[in-house]
């Protein structure tokens, strides 16, 4: 199988934002210029993740979706405070082509159910968003990873695919951001278990650490965030947008990386797994 | 410009299907009146879902009957991901469901095998059967260009003639387009194929523009 790369944009408000174990956001752009941008660099689907998921502020997001949908022609994937049929619907509406659901279906595992029942399994991605305990069980934590649930993560996936989940997106908190690497274990525990696709993230800091989460822990996707947004976020013009009061900043006033993150375009990327034999979709002669 | 009406029978990624279909300068009508669909220059079938439930639909909004007539008239009738299997004789998605039989032929589930992943999501080569593309549908579309899939069912045709393009899931070839006459069906989403799906409606629409896909044409 072709293994998907796929940018994960965090938007909080009008911004992309990027953090480290999903705190202290940062500012890096606005999150439709980096969606145009990965389109047009050959990404194979896109992640928005409501990042605030609160309901004041759902309106913007759609109309974000919707302009989004009108001029990125790969599959949009849209995380983030999603509770019901009627929220996942008004984003499918919107233009999203899946959804990933995490919080609301902890709570209320059915709703995995009734969600696929309602828009196809294809449609509904379970997202899994767990830590590792000092002991070595797997948790999964829920409301951007401030909740613990005591549900073990192996045991989620699990019930999740029985339940009509169509892919899996495991997400290790602990690594996010800090480019230290993926949790190959986590990762290949899940992928090897699971029937459906599984999408790795959390932790992708260097093209060889992509390369391995594909090759050892045999996830079918990556999702990826620091690794291209701080190269996209050094190249992109920022000239005219309005981040004033809109979050931390630092980071465009000053530039710089993010920790141990080597970050690349996603043509180089892609160019490097194809090096390294991996299967992905080689880069559109016309993204138009 | 021709006029595209895409079924709105609250399956599907309607959305995305009008974005591309704008794109190649359609104008699209999205609709679940007969009367629409019959003024149209072509219809458009999506679908996301399971197969029974998509039929269910059709009925519940009176729309076999008309989708057959269309079909009959010499309607360019276009489906696309679930569309295409919808126009098969019967799935055998959960028990033996009947299709619109617009194609004769069947749906069957992609088959189990270790390291492979049911649904297939993802991009894959297409390719024609043998040879050159037979359906002008994918002119300028290099052989082995990558679309997007997401399915747990292919569609195998009676007819190996309809195939005009392939597609595989770890050694298996499946038919993963097809075209007989007016009717034309992928099992991709050329909608999320991102630069070669939206040469593909480009090339839908100069295709109705000429009037290339009503029955009597050349296929």
């Amino acid at each position: 199988m072709t293994v998907r790369i796929i940018p994960r944009l965090e938007i909080k408000g009008p911004n992309l934002v990027k953090g480290i174990r999903f705190e202290g956001l940062r500012v890096l752009g606005k999150p439709e210029a980096f969606a145009r941008a990965y389109y047009e660099a050959g990404a194979d689907e896109l992640i928005y993740v409501d990042a605030v998921a609160s309901l004041y502020g759902r309106n913007s997001l759609l109309h974000m979706v919707e302009r989004t949908a009108r001029e990125v022609f790969v599959p949009l994937t849209v995380a983030g405070g999603l509770r019901s049929l009627d929220d996942i619907r008004a984003v499918l509406r919107a233009g999203a082509d899946k959804v990933a659901l995490n919080t609301a279906v902890v709570a209320d595992p059915d709703l995995i159910r009734a969600a696929s029942r309602a828009f196809g399994s294809s449609t509904i991605v379970v997202s899994i968003e767990a830590i590792r305990h000092p002991d070595g069980r797997y948790e999964a934590y829920t409301d951007f990873g401030r909740e613990s649930s005591g549900v073990d993560a192996f045991e989620w996936a699990d019930r999740a695919v029985d339940l009509g989940a169509g892919e899996l997106l495991v997400t290790a908190i602990d690594r996010d951001g800090t480019g230290t690497g993926f949790d190959l274990d986590l990762t290949r525990r899940i992928a090897d278990a699971a029937p459906v696709p599984v999408i790795a993230g959390g932790g992708a800091g260097t093209m060889d650490q992509v390369a391995r989460v594909i090759a050892e822990s045999h996830a079918d996707a990556v999702s990826l965030a620091s690794i291209l947004h701080y190269h996209l976020a050094a190249t992109l013009p920022h000239d005219g947008d309005a981040f004033e009061g809109e979050g931390n900043i630092e980071f465009l006033r000053k530039g710089g990386a993010s920790g141990r993150v080597t970050a690349c375009a996603l043509e180089a990327l892609k160019a490097d797994l194809v090096g390294r034999g991996v299967d992905v979709r080689p880069q559109a002669a016309e993204a138009a | 410009m021709a006029r595209l009406a895409i079924v709105d029978y609250a399956l599907g990624n309607l959305f995305s299907i009008e974005q591309a279909c704008r794109h190649a300068g359609l104008d699209t009508v999205v609709t679940a009146d007969p009367g629409d669909l019959a003024a149209a220059d072509a219809v458009l079938l999506p679908g996301v879902g399971a197969f029974a439930d998509a039929m269910a639909a059709l009925r519940d909004r009176g729309l076999v009957a008309p989708l057959h007539d269309l079909a009959a008239a010499g309607k360019p009738l276009v489906g696309i991901c679930l569309g295409m299997q919808l126009f098969m004789s019967e799935s055998h998605e959960f028990g033996t469901h009947a299709g619109l039989d617009l194609i004769p032929g069947t749906v069957e589930r992609l088959p189990s095998a270790p390291g492979l992943k049911v649904p297939q999501v993802g991009w894959r080569p297409v390719r024609p059967p043998s040879g050159a593309w037979a359906d002008p549908v994918y002119d300028g579309i290099d052989p082995g260009t990558y679309m997007y899939f997401v399915h747990s069912y292919h569609v195998r045709p009676a007819d190996p003639a309809v195939v005009t393009a392939v597609s595989g899931f770890g050694n298996i070839e499946f038919c993963a387009a097809l075209r007989r006459g007016n009717i034309l069906a992928c099992q991709f989403h050329p909608e999320r194929s991102a630069g070669p799906g939206l040469r593909w409606y480009a090339n839908l629409a100069r295709l109705l523009a000429r009037g290339e896909l009503a029955r009597g044409a050349a296929a």
